[in-house]
């Protein structure tokens, strides 16, 4: 959206950590072919899973505001209008809570509906539904009435837009019981986990990120196929290691596998998984991984206090007390409203030399 | 017969016109309606009390007293617990609408819901089962009195957010219209009735879905059940007068400024109320568009059982009391030889036996099992995630009692 980023580093990171992605193939699991074909961007990614959900689901429809005829606040729901017609692509009024209640309802009688907010911000005056309604109502009807809906948009810092506009919500609603909460980082991620919230029939807050909208990452043909989909639950090792297990999602992704880059130069080899699902959390993937290498990492872009990295730190405890020879060490943002000046802002989200200085010290190197 | 649409005190239509300078002509009409001659008097003659609608009409308005009155003795001998809030004295709107509603129809409401359940059809004992936590209630003791849910029935709720109901009935009604428009659907016409209070008036949500309803054209039908009072809050010192009416804050008059009829109507006369839900739904079906009613009712008991209610006069609650919606429909019936003593008798000792009947169902049926507890968080129970050894960890022996779905 920005024509430029806060910190130019930003843009070479994710190219790097694209490529770095490419190199790292062959130590990926076997669903990637060797050779990677086509690039995708994260826009592009979301667009074709909207597009073929809809295509396969009469069900299925998009409201929210701009969706339709400005093509997307984001551009990501672009030539759905054209396709699709403005009954399933309806661009609403500024009534964040009626149009997510009136979402919210349409799904409680039998609609599958993709509500986008402009930005997760936004979704602050329709929580009522979220939460109330959304989250509960199957709990409370005991089973008779569910909510087959999917609330997505951007989720935390953009650059330079100010306090109102940086908020990362992981937190907030992975606390909800009846929610899933989903955040991709790359276009394999972003098409797949798509589709299986539109699919699934729960509940499911999709947790974008602007800035990784217009990244291209290389997918294989499986993702492209029209009914890819990835397991709600299950998150990735994007990057094998025996070092130190770094856990992140969403765009810190990308910072932790440019670390991971840096780390190997220094003969630290880590391992980096990308949660892509919050809740429900990969708890044994995590184990797993700190069983193998000893020591733990979390990377978030939200704030410290009951965050994301709050609730790995206690698995870790429970899970995995015997298996750390370390302490775990926690990355997240700086306990402050975002400010809008650009050097003060490139202070408060953890950048790439943040988590490498934390690994180190986890690893117990200066 | 006097019409039902009612008219402002001083019996003008009601119109800002005189107030405010316009390019054009401002109309606004108390009440706006396409339907054309023969469906309007089609819509009347259905109106008209039949000996079987006049004893449905009285059956559920019992129904609804002495369930409530019922609930009231629970309450205080411990049987149910937490929020209670009764229904008694409203229930001419009750009745008066949802029997006029389809089973295919949609009804929506507060925490105050108890009897728009028992009226959408969903059967005393679960109710009453419901109220006492037990797992034969309608909604397996899990929602409780402020949430009646029944998909069966056509009950979204129960809410304990007044205002947050609302959209969620007019997203029932957007899927009606969705049916319709866009799978194709030339028979769906399901109306939808959101029912909520004088307070709710001033949360936002209802703004929201008055202007996406109209805008919209949605069959969605907005029921104001305004009994003067939010808790202890009256009516007059928190909403604003409309333009130009000195008298009360009238809030049918709201329907016009998002572009639909707004109809006030007295909700303690049952036949008066039916009248008007006919014409809605009607209207509604044709698709039209949706309709605000503003029921001027009252509750006989405090906004719940919790509430001294002290702030209510023993004059208005005996003005009230004087206009009781059974009573009134009882002497119309017997007037216009609609029923005799000894079928109104009948019904008395139906519903007495329907509403001890409930209470024994509830006082015997067992509470929910432990494994009840995790039951029904998500409709797909992988969303439990995985447990340490790779399995999901609802398929962990012991999670549930077993009647998870495995999709």
């Amino acid at each position: 959206m920005l024509a430029r980023f806060v910190c130019p580093a930003t843009t070479g990171c994710l190219g790097l950590a694209a490529q770095a992605a490419a190199r790292q193939v062959g130590q990926w699991s076997r669903a990637y072919a060797a050779a990677a074909t086509t690039e995708l961007t994260v826009r592009d990614a979301l667009n074709s899973a909207l597009d073929e959900e809809m295509a396969r689901d009469e069900k299925v429809y998009i409201l929210g505001e701009e969706v339709g005829e400005y093509q997307g606040a984001y551009k990501i729901t672009r030539g759905l209008l054209q396709k699709h017609g403005a009954e399933r692509v309806r661009d609403t009024p500024i009534t964040e809570a009626g149009f997510t209640g009136i979402a919210v309802g349409s799904a409680f009688a039998g609609t599958k509906p993709v509500c986008e907010f402009m930005t997760f911000n936004f979704a602050m005056q329709a929580i009522d539904q979220i939460v109330n309604s959304a989250a509960k109502t199957l709990y409370m009807s005991a089973g008779q009435i569910s909510c087959p809906i999917v609330f997505r948009g951007p989720n935390g810092a953009a650059a330079g837009v100010g306090a109102q506009h940086s908020q990362c919500f992981a937190a907030w609603y992975s606390h909800v019981p009846g929610l899933k909460v989903l955040a991709p980082y790359d276009s394999e991620d972003a098409r797949g986990l798509l589709k299986a919230a539109i699919r699934d029939p729960d509940p499911v807050i999709f947790l974008e990120n602007e800035l990784l909208y217009g990244t291209a990452f290389p997918v294989s043909q499986e993702v492209l196929d029209k009914d890819f989909t990835l397991p709600i639950g299950k998150a990735k090792v994007m990057r094998q290691g025996k070092d130190v297990t770094i856990v992140a999602f969403s765009k810190m992704v990308g910072f932790s596998l440019e670390a991971a880059e840096q780390l190997a130069k220094e003969g630290i080899d880590a391992e980096v998984i990308n949660l892509r699902s919050i809740k429900p959390l990969d708890r044994a993937t995590i184990a797993a991984s700190v069983r193998k290498t000893h020591r733990l990492v979390s990377v978030e872009e939200g704030w410290p206090q009951s965050g994301i990295g709050a609730e790995i730190a206690a698995l870790a405890m429970e899970e995995c007390f015997d298996d750390l020879d370390a302490p775990m060490g926690r990355v997240a943002g700086a306990e402050v409203p975002t400010p809008y000046a650009a050097n003060l802002e490139a202070m408060c989200f953890p950048q790439v030399p943040d988590i490498v200085r934390q690994v180190k010290a986890t690893v117990g190197r200066a | 017969m006097a019409s039902a649409f009612a008219r402002t005190q001083n019996g003008r239509v009601a119109s800002s016109r005189a107030a405010q300078p316009c390019r054009a002509p401002l109309r606004v009409r108390a009440v706006a309606t396409t339907a054309k001659k023969d469906s309007s008097s089609a819509a009347a003659s259905k109106a008209k009390l039949t000996p079987e609608v006049a004893k449905d009409l009285y059956y559920d308005m019992l129904l609804g007293r002495e369930f409530e009155e019922m609930c009231a003795q629970m309450y205080y001998r411990g049987k149910m617990f937490g929020f209670v809030h009764l229904y008694s004295g409203q229930e001419a709107v009750s009745s008066g609408i949802i029997r006029a509603l389809r089973p295919d129809d949609y009804v929506c409401s507060t925490y105050r819901d108890h009897v728009h359940a028992l009226s959408k059809g969903v059967p005393a004992r679960e109710v009453m089962a419901e109220l006492f936590g037990k797992k034969t209630g309608c909604c397996r003791g899990q929602g409780g009195s402020m949430h009646m849910f029944s998909a069966k029935h056509g009950v979204l709720g129960g809410y304990a957010f007044i205002g947050e109901g609302i959209p969620i009935g007019v997203g029932a009604a957007f899927k009606s219209a969705y049916k319709r428009r866009v799978l194709g659907d030339e028979s769906s016409d399901s109306v939808t009735c959101s029912f909520f209070g004088d307070g709710t008036c001033n949360v936002g949500q209802f703004y929201e879905s008055l202007n996406m309803a109209a805008l919209y054209k949605l069959p969605h039908i907005f029921v104001v059940e305004n009994n003067l009072w939010a808790i202890g809050m009256s009516h007059m010192r928190s909403t604003s007068h409309t333009l130009g009416d000195a008298d009360f804050p009238y809030i049918y008059k709201k329907g016009p400024a998002f572009g639909m009829p707004g109809v006030r109507v007295d909700g303690m006369d049952v036949m008066k109320v039916r009248e008007v839900a006919l014409e809605a739904i009607e209207r509604a079906r044709r698709g039209d568009g949706p309709t605000l009613i503003e029921a001027e009712t009252y509750r006989f008991r405090g906004h719940s059982l919790a509430d001294p209610d002290e702030l209510r006069s023993k004059e208005e609650k005996a003005a009230y009391a004087a206009r009781d919606p059974i009573p009134q429909l009882k002497r119309v019936m017997l007037e216009q030889g609609l029923a005799t003593e000894d079928d109104i008798k009948a019904i008395h000792d139906r519903v007495a036996a329907e509403v001890e009947d409930s209470v024994k169902f509830a006082d015997e049926s067992p509470k929910p099992e432990k494994g009840q507890l995790l039951e029904n968080v998500f409709a797909d129970p992988r969303g439990f995630g995985i447990a340490a050894d790779g399995r999901y960890r609802y398929e962990l022996p012991g999670f549930t009692s077993g009647t998870a779905a495995v999709s």
